[in-house]
């Protein structure tokens, strides 16, 4: 063996996509893999459509004057923007389609442990999709994706319920999900693949999935406690019916705010995972990045009040809320800091994957710093409901989660479809896609600052040139995702064959052809080492 | 700078400033970190990129003491810095919460999509609010309908405003000036308009203002006139207790409650046992008071309440109010 | 394979208690969601009992109290019978979990249908939440938010047992079908798991909701 790991080579003979062609065989599989790219599909489109409210929205704060749309236009293509991102991107994003395709692999199965609840997940999404759609076509709604009462409850005239109903299913297919993954990484796992030898990735997965199954339960109960008030008119959240709006604001903050470390988590799983491949060094502080993903998973649910603290309630509760807030930072910076660490000494490689991961740990650190400034309760009372906080969840949403999911995807593109890219275009998206990122929403700190108010379509004239500089950058942001779609789809066509193992790295995914077998392994491996065993140099890197 | 476009916004409270040094001091360490991490990555991924293409990193030490003092290290110093701005944070925001006692009271009202204001000596404003310099002007807020959020910027400060309860904002303006009012909590349509401007007069101009508009009337006043006409006073009497707690000196008062919990009357407390007079009742008292809750609005709640404020006790009596023959003899075994 | 134990081993799994412990896990995480989703509700009514106290106490009071213990009993009863069923299951007596599934569903209907007849009777009563409700005495708004929570959480729990009584009926099929042995009883077990939770859920639902102030 010269060791020279081979980038291409002749594909398979027979793999998980050509095992079986037709529609049936798609909409009836139960194989995870296929499973994953079903849902690639659907969250790609709910993304489009996401995506389209929000050049909408920043084509009309281009100018002072609400002159584009009338205000309840707007106000409704912001609240789909928010609701069609968060429930029906982000958050199935990589569990749904990174995290079904190579959970069963890294932990050596043949498949998730309920592979027709997968499925039936699936389609309960489209479900939830389809009612919010139906919403969507029918005026929309236009409350905001936080549904604050008593105006979600006795004043919007909008469809609230089917986009709550939306959400709803939605959130079943969420808890599905985590429940399959918590199930497979308990039970499944190869002959000698003990916890401390697993990915960060299925770590990061895992802490996500608890997440998934103990905050969204709350957030189906309050959906459908609201849609009870709009149907009976009874005061739960409605003061002028006896009700509590902050009781909602409670209930709702309870499951959101773990929501985002639901968006966030695997994303940092999928940068634990580019970091060693593309720096080919075993990751610095393995057993801290599994703890700290654990610990986020624990500590998101306790922080939840930092959402209020001008909402009326007690400055006291304000201040607890606030210091726990101040220690979920940690377990994150924890992991910023090994992910560099891990650099030292390495060798490092500047593919694809690695710009998105590395981007990732820069954004990311910026938009947790700002969030540790919104902590802090003297400035949030300030900041808070103004672009600032508008500027600091994109960045931990788009230059964390987005380009941590678009990281992996160009990290397993050769083995989820056997086809590379082109290396070029990839690197030039990825940097069109930074620097319109962060020429987008930089801005919007200072504008928060400032004091514009968010879900404003007008707004004064003096706020006008940040606004301009931001819909440039959201120009250049757009162009920046169309790229990836034009060169993904190419590839699939005229790519040429990925190897088993294209970028020369470890871990068992890469021990199975590329695509993989239906099956996924020949034979179930067994496992003796940890995850990022790199041999020492001078050694053939593909020995183990 | 440029006056058409700032890049930060005007201080006109020297509460501004304090929250500016917080916010620069956060910003300082922000820019540090994510300073010092953007040049580790470039550095280390410069300095160690590949060179060839078979090229393997050098596996790190064994996890060591070394290792786990490095991670307790900086997990530590980080936590410590947290700690500190939270500390600094919870007291710039105790002071930001917190109206000194002799703030001048004014109240807001919320509804879609408009701010009413109500000065103390009568005047009325919609969208404005004039106030005099180097005073602490304490507002007093609810909304009629939705959550709103009063927003002044140029004074870092902002309140929810909701329906169906009070909540409280304070500042004290250092600087003439004009400043931006906006709502800051998504409420429908027109959130966007739901704006206004604060205006900072010296003295002598303030009262100029107020002069000048005509038509007012103190609240206390009008309140006065409601009490009266919903026969408030045939109940509550300032002579005897019999019927209904004496409302001279209550305000800000503890109160004993029928189920054994004492409250304070604060304004929430004296606005529900007008609106659901059979949620808190005095201990001893019956459920005799009717409910005004379609009768009155929101600006006759706040008449009606600075009326009640404004009434002069009997005498200090600072034990907690409850039902007795005379109103001397809670005195006795009452007090906490 | 015993010949009398038709059920197969799926094919993603490497063995018969890999795929009993999965499943089983996987009922016991459903279940933990389950307690969450009913949890935003007990959290509602914790916020609004400590509010309103003597309005809450004033309304439970209007419930049938013995009717809720006699349901209190048929559910504890039920969950004894599912237990039987379970093991009738492990040791692979098919008459066993028959008769035993068919009690468990006969006292889960008790229960519904002494339920529907509780609901029956608020209706009359006037105090179903909405329009026609009717509450005399102050406070009868707060009243009102009692029932709300009333009809929210047993509906709800409910709602559970008619899917409950729903599963029982397909694993009844199974049993009588003779799908269920010594060695494949996983289903009934996983049922038994989802129908001692619903019986665990009341045992809170009813001390909070009927047993509010009537002590001494």
């Amino acid at each position: 063996m010269t060791g020279a790991h081979a980038e291409t080579g002749a594909p398979p003979r027979t793999h998980y996509l050509n095992a079986s062609y037709g529609i049936r065989s798609w909409l009836l599989t139960t194989d995870h893999k296929r499973i994953g790219i079903l849902y690639l599909i659907s969250v790609t489109f709910f993304f489009a459509i996401g995506g389209l409210m929000a050049v909408l929205i920043r084509l009309e704060l281009a100018t002072p004057q609400g002159d584009l749309f009338q205000a309840d236009v707007y106000n409704r293509l912001f609240t789909m923007h928010g609701i069609m991102m968060i429930f029906f991107f982000l958050i199935p994003s990589i569990p749904a389609v990174l995290g079904n395709f190579l959970i069963p692999i890294m932990v050596g199965a043949r498949d998730l442990a309920f592979p027709r609840l997968n499925l039936f997940s699936w389609y309960l999404f489209n479900l939830g999709g389809l009612f919010t759609i139906w919403a969507l076509v029918h005026g929309g709604v236009d409350t905001g994706w936080t549904f604050y009462t008593p105006y979600s409850t006795t004043y919007a005239n909008t469809h609230v319920i089917a986009t709550a109903l939306g959400i709803f299913i939605a959130g079943f297919s969420s808890i599905l999900t985590g429940l399959n993954f918590v199930v497979t990484i308990h039970r499944m796992r190869a002959p000698g693949l003990t916890w401390f030898r697993l990915p960060l990735f299925v770590w990061s997965l895992y802490a996500t999935s608890l997440i998934i199954i103990l905050g969204t339960p709350v957030l189906a109960i309050t959906l459908l406690l609201l849609a009870a008030e709009r149907i009976v008119h009874v005061g739960i959240f409605d003061p002028a019916l006896g009700g509590d709006p902050l009781l909602f604001q409670h209930l709702f903050w309870f499951y959101s705010h773990p929501a985002v470390y639901i968006m966030v988590l695997p994303a940092m799983g999928v940068v634990s995972e580019i970091v060693p491949a593309f720096a080919r060094k075993k990751i610095f502080g393995y057993r801290f990045i599994a703890y700290a993903s654990v610990a986020l998973a624990v500590l998101s649910f306790l922080v939840w009040g930092h959402h209020m603290f001008v909402a009326g309630m007690s400055i006291y509760a304000a201040t607890v809320f606030s210091a726990l807030s101040m220690l979920v930072a940690v377990p994150s910076a924890v992991k910023v800091f090994n992910w560099t660490a891990t650099l030292y000494q390495g060798s490092v490689s500047w593919e694809t994957p690695m710009l998105y991961a590395l981007g990732f740990i820069g954004l990311f650190t910026m938009g947790g710093l700002t969030g540790v400034m919104l902590a802090t309760l003297g400035i949030d009372v300030h900041v808070h409901d103004t672009y600032f906080i508008i500027a600091h969840f994109h960045y931990i949403m788009v230059g964390g989660a987005i380009m941590g999911y678009l990281g992996g995807l160009h990290y397993w593109w050769p083995k989820i479809t056997g086809k590379l890219y082109s290396r070029f275009w990839s690197r030039i998206s990825a940097m069109v896609i930074f620097i319109g990122f962060n020429v987008t929403f930089f801005p919007q700190f200072i504008l928060g600052y400032l004091g514009m108010p968010r879900r404003y379509h007008a707004y004064p004239p003096e706020f006008q040139v940040l606004n301009v500089m931001s819909s440039a950058g959201a120009t250049i942001l757009g162009v920046g995702y169309v790229i990836p779609l034009v060169y993904f789809i190419w590839s699939m066509r005229y790519g040429r064959d990925a190897s088993s193992n294209p970028w020369g790295v470890v871990g068992l995914e890469w021990e199975t052809t590329s695509p993989p077998p239906t099956e996924n392994f020949e034979t179930t491996p067994v496992v003796t080492r940890g995850p990022y065993e790199y041999p020492h140099r001078q050694e053939d890197p593909g020995a183990r | 700078m440029f006056p058409n476009a700032p890049l930060f916004p005007e201080r006109a409270s020297a509460m501004a400033a304090e929250v500016d040094h917080l916010f620069f001091a956060s910003l300082g360490i922000a820019a540090f970190f994510s300073l010092l991490i953007a040049s580790f990555i470039v550095y280390l991924g410069t300095k160690y990129r590949r060179r060839s293409a078979d090229e393997v990193g050098r596996p790190p030490r064994p996890e060591s003491r070394a290792t786990t003092v490095l991670e307790v290290t900086w997990s530590v110093v980080p936590l410590a810095i947290l700690i500190g701005l939270f500390v600094w944070g919870a007291r710039v925001y105790f002071a930001i919460s917190r109206p000194p006692a002799d703030a001048t009271e004014f109240f807001v009202v919320g509804k879609q999509w408009m701010w009413k204001i109500q000065h103390p000596e009568g005047n009325r404003e919609i969208n404005e609010l004039h106030v005099p310099i180097d005073r602490p002007i304490k507002l007093t807020m609810t909304s009629e309908d939705v959550i709103h959020s009063f927003f002044i910027p140029a004074f870092r400060i902002k309140q929810d405003v909701l329906p169906g309860r009070y909540t409280t904002l304070w500042f004290q303006a250092d600087r003439p000036g004009t400043y931006h009012l906006f709502c800051a909590q998504y409420c429908g349509a027109e959130h966007s308009k739901m704006a206004g401007w604060v205006s900072v007069m010296e003295p002598h101009e303030y009262q100029a203002w107020l002069a000048g508009e005509t038509g007012r009337r103190a609240p206390a006043a009008s309140g006065a006139d409601l009490f009266a006409a919903k026969a408030c006073n045939t109940c509550h009497r300032p002579d005897t207790a019999a019927r209904a707690p004496i409302l001279a000196g209550l305000p800000g008062r503890p109160v004993r409650l029928q189920d054994g919990r004492t409250v304070i009357a604060d304004d929430g407390y004296i606005r529900e046992s007008i609106l659901d007079p059979q949620a808190r009742i005095v201990a001893g008292y019956q459920p005799i008071m009717p409910t005004f809750k379609d009768q009155l609005s929101e600006d006759d709640l706040i008449q009606l309440l600075t009326y009640i404020k404004s009434l002069r006790p009997p005498g200090d009596d600072p034990s907690p109010i409850a039902a007795s023959a005379a109103p001397r003899a809670s005195r006795r075994g009452a007090r906490r | 394979m015993p010949a009398s134990a038709p059920a197969a081993l799926a094919h993603h799994f490497d063995s018969r208690e890999q795929q009993r412990e999965a499943a089983s896990l996987g009922m016991w995480v459903f279940l933990v969601t389950e307690i969450m989703f009913f949890g935003g509700l007990f959290a509602a009514y914790v916020v609004f009992r400590s509010a309103f106290p003597g309005a809450f106490a004033a309304a439970s009071l209007r419930l049938d109290v013995l009717l809720g213990t006699t349901n209190t009993a048929v559910l504890i009863a039920s969950s004894l019978t599912m237990a039987l069923a379970v093991r009738g299951a492990q040791r692979g007596r098919r008459a066993t979990v028959v008769l035993f599934l068919v009690l468990t569903m006969v006292l889960g209907s008790v229960f519904l249908g002494i339920k529907l007849h509780e609901y029956h009777e608020k209706f009359v009563e006037h105090v179903v939440p909405g329009a026609g409700f009717r509450f005399p005495g102050p406070g009868a708004g707060h009243a009102q938010m009692f029932f709300v929570l009333y009809f929210a959480m047993t509906g709800l729990h409910a709602l559970h047992m008619i899917v409950g009584l729903g599963v029982l009926t397909v694993m009844l099929v199974l049993a009588a079908r003779g799908r269920v042995s010594a060695e494949y009883y996983n289903p009934i077990e996983c049922a038994g798991l989802y129908w001692h939770f619903v019986d665990i859920v009341w045992i809170f639902l009813f001390p909070l909701l009927y047993l509010v102030g009537r002590h001494g």
